[in-house]
């Protein structure tokens, strides 16, 4: 080949750009989002773990069934005795703040993707790039960015974890019947009107499942993650390989199995929750 | 009118060159599909809109409040331009002035009957108690105050309707825009919902557009119709006129197989009735029977109430033994029917009686009589335009 495009150098190019001109930026949020984090996670180390083992089970059952918050005590438990209760509040914080940010950051991206086809069709291919591209790569300009530690962690499984977010929005969205938006209109709703009290709540179920995706993809994206300093479960997996520690790995793997059945379990149960409402 | 299309400017300059609508559609592949359509509703009558599917009656209906956007035309209510309104002052009439009922009921699911019902005046703004109050009352309107709590998928489609007709009220409206509003119920729903309309409309004395494909339907709330055919009106009139005075070659087609005996009504076939008056003696009321050629014959008080029949042969009787009192020999067993009475509640109560039936009104004054031969005349006579 003659000549090859330099691809890879424009991308370098635009991240050292963002390094040197938004560089007050970044730290402004790494230092805010790290605050955010370790204080999250001191707040879950605080409680005595069987307090809030039961305080859990407690509000599992309150919003999914019996047999789901026994079986969530049982293997949180489990992950006590395995003596890996810290890694996993680590993780646990880890995701629920991606999730979160995910839903702040999608909500919005996938209303707009709803009410404009213009977004909606620039938004859909970023969204299969993000997802397909693979997740180690966006480690790179995190690091960059960020440096070592839980933000850039946070970051890039946010990019991983969003796109269903903004997807089941959209389409939730999309998906109300055109009679009930028809009916809105003819007693003069306002298009914040219409789309609280109408297309939201209709699309609550869909959006549900979005979020039910995202919590999965954030808890894919923990081993990953913990190779640029996420720390938590994905951690403890990760010094497994490194050092051929079989058991070390095995157990981790097992909390990571163990969170992830516990949050689907019970955002599928809310999800049907409100399905039932909404019926 | 309403063109559909990308470019619905030049589907407009070439109707307004004559091209016909076949012609927009094969050279710009767009759609006219209303034009041409000019009508005038008054306050408080109900005025139907009716044609086959497609024929651009649903769309009609709604440019009117503009969800669907007229390419071109204009839309007055109360002399106030809609086509011209801004986007608030849109919202406005839409909230304040005009009312709607769909086919399909279009209930918000998640909602309860009562949120639903107070919806128009949520948006409002309205507080929590006043818009329940009024949706309570809205409700026990429509008879369903019972339900207040009820998801609609818990309601019957008769039910649900009343619901949507409730909601369409509930912000008291002028006008009252029903899209095929009991087209999705079945026909016994049906035609109990349509007397429950009228009953309520004597009630509440709205402005009523109803659109519907089924011309029994339209005949029987109509106060007028519009018919429609291809976008465009063919006729507007009342049922009546309609019915007698078909415009064209297409209403005439349109009407053949219309039942006339639920569309005529006792007043349009009932004769002037002789009468004597209760203080004449038998022997003037053989007189006028026998000038007049009846067997029997009515008779009224002093201001025209219906008092009873006498037969020709009891009044000969009567004034061969010189009894000067007709209150002795009146007979009460004969038919009556008020006025708006349709001919096929008339059929049976003929059939089932040798005299002819008394039309009175409801403060029992004698209007005019039917018998058996005039109401098989009148039948001809109209069922004769098929």
């Amino acid at each position: 080949m003659i000549f090859s495009i330099p691809l890879g150098h424009w991308v370098e190019l635009f991240i050292n750009f963002l390094k040197e001109h938004c560089g007050g930026f970044f730290n402004f949020i790494n230092d805010n989002l790290d605050n955010l984090m370790g204080l999250l996670t001191s707040l879950f180390l605080v409680i005595n773990p069987y307090i809030l083992i039961i305080l859990l089970v407690a509000l599992i059952w309150f919003f999914s069934k019996r047999n789901v918050a026994l079986w969530s005590g049982i293997g949180l438990l489990l992950i006590y005795n395995l003596n890996l209760w810290e890694a996993a509040m680590e993780t646990l914080v880890l995701v629920i703040c991606a999730t979160l940010l995910a839903l702040i950051l999608g909500l919005p991206v996938g209303i707009l993707t709803a009410w404009s086809n213009l977004v909606h069709r620039v938004t859909m291919p970023i969204l299969d790039f993000m997802q397909t591209m693979p997740p180690f790569v966006y480690l790179v300009p995190a690091v960059i960015l960020l440096g070592i530690g839980r933000v850039p962690a946070l970051l890039a499984t946010v990019i991983f974890a969003m796109p269903p977010v903004i997807r089941l929005t959209g389409l939730g969205i999309r998906q109300v019947p055109v009679d009930f938006l028809e009916a809105a209109e003819a007693f003069g709703s306002t298009r914040a009107q219409k789309l609280l009290k109408v297309q939201l709540p209709l699309a609550l179920p869909t959006i549900m499942a979005g979020i039910n995706q995202c919590i999965m993809l954030s808890l894919s994206m923990v081993v990953i993650a913990a190779m640029i300093g996420a720390g938590g479960l994905g951690g403890e997996v990760l010094r497994g390989l490194q050092r051929l520690d079989i058991p070390r790995g095995f157990e981790g793997g097992l909390a990571i199995v163990i969170l992830a059945i516990i949050l689907d379990r019970v955002t599928q149960a809310l999800g049907q929750k409100d399905k039932r409402k909404g019926n | 009118m309403k063109i559909f299309g990308p470019n619905p400017e030049s589907a407009l300059s070439l109707l307004q060159q004559g091209y016909s609508k076949e012609q927009i559609l094969a050279k710009t592949r767009q759609t006219v599909a209303v034009t041409n359509v000019n009508f005038t509703v008054r306050e408080g009558e109900v005025f139907v809109i009716m044609g086959l599917s497609g024929s651009g009656k649903s769309t009609v209906l709604r440019c009117i409040n503009r969800l669907v956007e007229p390419t071109g035309g204009k839309v007055f209510i109360d002399d106030e331009d809609v086509t011209a309104a801004n986007d608030v002052r849109l919202r406005e009439i839409r909230r304040k002035k005009v009312g709607m009922v769909f086919q399909r009921f279009a209930l918000f699911p998640h909602r309860t009957v009562l949120d639903n019902v107070a919806y128009g005046l949520e948006i409002q703004g309205v507080e929590k108690d006043e818009r329940y109050a009024r949706a309570r009352e809205m409700l026990a309107l429509v008879g369903l105050n019972e339900w207040e709590m009820a998801l609609p998928d818990q309601l019957s489609g008769g039910m649900q309707q009343r619901v949507g007709l409730a909601r369409a009220l509930a912000s008291d409206p002028d006008i009252l825009l029903m899209d095929e509003a009991f087209s999705a119920l079945d026909p016994l729903i049906r035609r109990e919902m349509q007397n429950e309309l009228l009953s309520l409309q004597s009630k509440v004395n709205k402005t009523i557009i109803f659109v519907t494909h089924d011309l029994d339907e339209a005949l029987k709330i109509g106060d007028r119709i519009a018919l429609m055919k291809d976008g465009s009106i063919v006729q507007v009139g009342t049922p009546e006129e309609i019915l007698t005075r078909p415009a064209n070659e297409y209403v005439a087609k349109f009407i053949e197989d219309v039942d006339v005996t639920r569309v005529l009504t006792a007043e349009d076939v009932m004769r002037p009735a002789g009468s004597v008056s209760l203080k004449d003696g038998p022997r003037v009321a053989l007189r006028r029977m026998r000038k007049e050629g009846y067997s029997s014959i009515f008779v009224v008080t002093r201001d025209r109430k219906l008092a009873g029949l006498i037969t020709a042969e009891e009044a000969l009787e009567a004034s061969e033994k010189d009894k000067e009192d007709l209150s002795e020999i009146l007979r009460h067993d004969f038919p009556t029917a008020l006025p708006e009475t349709p001919l096929n509640d008339l059929i049976p109560l003929l059939v089932h009686s040798k005299f002819p039936l008394a039309v009175i009104d409801d403060q029992k004054r004698l209007l005019g009589v039917i018998v058996r031969g005039a109401l098989l005349a009148a039948l001809v006579r109209k069922g004769g335009m098929k």
